[in-house]
């Protein structure tokens, strides 16, 4: 198990990337959805 | 096929379309991710010049297609929207621009951290690299241009216009910086040695890149639907699906 | 014809009135090379290596300086309006108005080009492919400067987002511009450089005017 965390050395550079990705790809989705649903709301308080 | 396009272009019945595809678009994208990056990080064999770096691959490289396939729709879905003045044609260049930003965003990182155990530097001024940089001005002026101007269509159509100027730029920003790096010879090139990729090693990335294809098409619909809503505040479709929006909430 | 020169006339008269405006980017640019200068270490010879980039981004953020109210005057007093409605096809009038502005701002910047390279250490035929690699650069500049400036045309955020959207764009031509006088410091032939930024000037001149006009017009809808 520990093996595997280190990749062979490379460890921080392979566990950087997939967590930065893996943050970017779940903001991209989450932001898109939320937005969707908020709009209808807001605009209720706006109103 | 054109009844069906017609019909898919007008505001009401995208939104309709975008609320039944995104779910599933965007949760079958999350499932191949996982299996994606499982596959990737423990079953794929170790590159035997990169060793275990290589499997950076599996973020890098669909990061970076998409950012480049999210630019040219955004442009030719620019075109569209200043051709035939499409408005869901805007709404979709616009929804694709944030989306691309991120994903440029994710290339340029991921692909400094590949490059620092890989070529020793964080990063060189590569055409790849230069041209993946520019990208990203080029996404952020779309999307400052996009809410710039207080009528949303004028404001769409000079963000068109951006889109599609940059299109036209970024072979030209390649090939000059190729011929920059060619002027001064004696310089040491870095070989970008490509891993020789097997089998076991590219099916995990195509499931990767189908994933991040899926969660950008999800995003892209989910911006769109959120840009037309805003466009067809004062419209009958939307006041009637806010009253059921608003019926369903809790 | 005589519109024409009317349009071109007014340009030259309008810097005429203020004539601060037209200096002020040179004087800019002296002060952007100056500051270069003190950021390095007193007469480092290192700095003669760099100044054809010092030249070129100097020459560019000062050329910029002026775009984002390039067509403000127009807008506020009525005559882009009249333009877009005036018998002469507004595309023309827009080609005139951008090569009266590069007469006044561009080749201003590009002679200017000259005596600051010497400041800087440069030396013999390089000062012509410099300022010749310039005039083309700056026009450049001023096709898509103008483009951006029709785009954000009555926008009171013009200035803070013009640059953002030029500045990605003038990444080749700095290399092509710079790389001219790199080549003939190198001993090879500055040709081929000044060729590829000719291809772009001719690339911009011919297409953009056409997506100015139409830009203008999509701010009047």
């Amino acid at each position: 198990m520990s093996q595997w965390l280190a990749m062979g050395g490379y460890g921080a550079y392979v566990w950087a990337s997939f967590a930065l990705t893996a943050a970017g790809l779940v903001w991209m989705s989450l932001a898109a959805s939320r937005a969707r649903r908020n709009w209808f709301r807001n605009e209720d308080e706006d109103q | 096929m054109w009844t069906w396009f017609h019909r898919l272009a007008s505001p009401p019945s995208f939104f309709r379309f975008a609320d039944r595809l995104a779910p599933w678009v965007g949760g079958l994208g999350f499932v191949l991710l996982a299996i994606g990056w499982t596959w990737g990080l423990v079953y794929a064999p170790p590159d035997y010049q990169q060793g275990d770096a290589f499997r950076i691959i599996y973020v890098h490289v669909p990061a970076a297609a998409l950012s480049l396939g999210l630019y040219t729709g955004m442009a030719i879905a620019g075109a569209c929207a200043l051709i035939w003045r499409m408005k869901l044609a805007e709404v979709v260049m616009l929804a694709m621009a944030p989306v691309g930003m991120v994903l440029t965003a994710v290339t340029l990182l991921t692909g400094m951290l590949w490059g620092k155990p890989m070529w020793g530097a964080w990063w060189v001024w590569d055409a790849r690299l230069t041209a993946e940089l520019v990208l990203l001005f080029l996404f952020l002026g779309v999307i400052v241009l996009g809410d710039a101007i207080e009528d949303p269509r004028r404001s769409a159509r000079a963000a068109a216009w951006i889109a599609v100027v940059g299109i036209v730029n970024v072979p030209i920003v390649k090939f000059s910086v190729n011929w920059w790096n060619s002027l001064h010879q004696g310089a040491t090139v870095l070989s970008f040695g490509k891993p020789a990729i097997t089998v076991d090693m590219a099916i995990p990335l195509y499931i990767c890149l189908l994933a991040t294809a899926l969660l950008a098409a999800h995003a892209v619909l989910r911006r769109a639907q959120v840009r037309l809503l805003q466009r067809e505040a004062r419209t009958q479709w939307v006041k009637a699906l806010r009253a059921q929006e608003l019926g369903a909430l809790p | 014809m005589k519109s024409l020169r009317g349009i071109f006339r007014r340009e030259v008269d309008l810097l005429r009135m203020q004539v601060l405006d037209a200096v002020l980017p040179l004087a800019f640019y002296l002060l952007v090379v100056m500051l270069f200068a003190f950021g390095t270490r007193a007469n480092d010879p290192a700095l003669a290596g760099l100044s054809v980039s010092i030249l070129w981004v100097g020459a560019v953020l000062s050329a910029l300086l002026p775009l984002p109210r390039l067509f403000a005057s127009e807008f506020e007093d009525g005559t882009l309006e009249q333009w877009c409605l005036a018998s002469t096809p507004l595309v023309v009038i827009v080609a005139i108005k951008l090569f009266a502005h590069w007469c006044l701002n561009g080749l201003a910047l590009a002679v200017m080009a000259v005596p600051l390279a010497v400041l800087l250490g440069l030396e013999g035929a390089g000062l012509g492919y410099l300022a010749l690699g310039l005039m083309m650069g700056t026009a450049i500049l001023t096709l898509l400067g103008g483009l951006s400036a029709c785009l954000l045309v009555g926008i009171p955020r013009a200035a803070s987002v013009l640059p953002l959207l030029v500045l990605p764009l003038m990444a080749p031509v700095v290399i092509f511009g710079s790389g001219a006088v790199r080549a003939w410091q190198l001993g090879a032939d500055p040709a081929a450089p000044l060729y590829f930024l000719g291809s772009l000037f001719a690339l911009s001149a011919t297409a953009l005017p056409w997506a100015c006009a139409s830009a203008l017009r999509n701010a009047y809808d």
